[in-house]
């Protein structure tokens, strides 16, 4: 089954995106497959924080694990919403959800 | 000086098997890296994660591949500029390259073969726009020498082992040591989260978690950082120093600057050899890109050996190449 995902680039243009659910494609892939503006430059181990985004709907996420915990505390413009692309698998309960791409450092 | 037939820049998986497949042709190698010991991202970022798709072992740890291919590369001696990034190259009068790194060790070879996976691994530099004006008066990403510090006020931030490890070091030097963290709980080893806990309570340092560092002030030098706390909002607070401590991001660094045609940060070669636009000059690995590239380190060791072939022939443009496996003659070492 494929659900939606919307994700605001940092231009804050909104990409409707399709997601399958089968693949076991976590939103950092999703994004490069779409080919947005995202790194992964570890290849989703989180240790690298350059799939860095804000959640911006309501959804209720799996907490972040202490790997991605450590890995956002050595990103910048960390919020309270914040989370790793690479760590949010595409699952059904994901469908609508808005996530807004964060800045890039340096 | 030093003069070998093979530099190679990166001491990844891929610079290390280069110097397996250029022994096998009597090529010596002698390898560069900015970080202080081999193995590229496989020892400084994921040595304890294990990789499943290397052939002819269903799962080895990162930090165990990097342990074995030293052991392959042994017989073949290898020399090693470590901690150190190559920073420069020119051309000899007799057609050689001159590689200079950052502390100035000049190297010579007659063929560079550029490893270097994502780049060189830099601090990273908090967003704060004016942080570069006080680079050196008054911000250090690093900490050379811990003495630099006597009776000096620090501001810390990060809340990894290093963040931790110098804050309890710098409070028997510094005259103030203030940590700042952007969530109540550290990354850092236990007994070293324990040790700063302890040394706040007793009022040694001052710890300032959910909070970050926005802006820095000061008249040339750095004389305050700007805290701005989860609840508290902006905090001014007066300090010598301001030390970032957030891991390390690779960068491509003076290779960008060598004449190479590039494309999106990676080096574009020809399938072929992996030669450059520059003869010589190859690239293998992460660091390069061509029509299909898919960044394995299996895919890396298939562009060294091939690499080598060339390389050989440039090196020795009279000699017939004769094709040898290693299961008929073995591996004969070099001094």
């Amino acid at each position: 089954m494929d659900i939606k995902i919307t994700v605001i680039d940092r231009e804050d243009k909104p990409h409707v995106l399709d997601a399958p659910t089968d693949m076991s494609l976590n939103l950092m892939e999703l994004c490069k497959a779409y080919e947005l503006p995202v790194e992964g430059t570890c290849g989703g181990m989180a240790l690298c924080s350059t799939c860095h985004c804000y959640v911006q709907s309501d959804h209720k996420l799996l907490d972040a694990s202490d790997d991605e915990e450590d890995m956002l505390d050595q990103a910048f413009f960390v919020e309270d919403n914040s989370r790793l692309g690479c760590q949010l698998k595409i699952s059904e309960e994901m469908d609508g959800l808005v996530v807004k791409l964060a800045p890039v450092g340096e | 000086m030093i003069k070998t037939d093979i530099l190679i820049v990166g001491a990844g998986p891929v610079g290390l098997f280069t110097v397996f497949e250029a022994g096998l042709l009597k090529l010596k190698c002698h390898l560069i890296d900015s970080l202080p010991q081999a193995g590229g991202q496989l020892t400084e970022i994921y040595p304890k994660k294990p990789i499943y798709d290397i052939p002819g072992y269903p799962s080895v740890l990162a930090g165990e591949l990097v342990d074995n291919l030293m052991e392959q590369i042994k017989p073949f001696n290898p020399g090693f500029t470590l901690g150190e990034r190559a920073e420069t190259i020119e051309k000899t009068e007799e057609g050689h390259f001159r590689l200079t790194t950052s502390k100035g060790t000049v190297h010579e070879a007659p063929i560079i073969a550029i490893a270097g996976g994502l780049g060189c691994f830099e601090p990273r530099k908090p967003p704060i726009s004016n942080i570069t004006d006080f680079e050196d008066n008054g911000v250090e990403y690093i900490i050379k020498d811990p003495e630099f510090y006597r009776n000096k006020r620090v501001v810390v931030a990060g809340g990894g082992d290093s963040a931790l490890d110098w804050t309890i070091f710098l409070a028997d030097v510094a005259s103030e040591v203030t940590l700042v963290h952007r969530r109540t709980q550290f990354r850092g080893a236990l007994d070293s989260v324990e040790k700063v806990m302890e040394l706040n309570d007793s009022g040694k340092i001052k710890l300032v978690t959910e909070a970050q560092v926005v802006g820095l002030g000061g008249n040339g030098s750095l004389n305050e950082v700007i805290i701005k706390h989860k609840t508290e909002g902006e905090i001014k607070k007066e300090t010598d120093h301001f030390i970032p401590l957030f891991g390390l991001s690779p960068k491509l660094g003076p290779i960008g600057e060598w004449g190479l045609n590039i494309t999106k940060n990676a080096i574009e070669v020809d399938t072929l050899d992996y030669s450059t636009n520059v003869p010589g000059i190859f690239a293998i690995g992460d660091i390069n890109t061509y029509p299909g590239k898919l960044k394995l380190i299996l895919c890396g060791f298939h562009e060294a050996t091939m690499m080598c072939q060339s390389a050989f022939k440039i090196i020795n443009p009279d000699k017939k190449l004769s094709f040898k496996y290693t299961t008929v003659t073995g591996i004969e070492g070099m001094e």
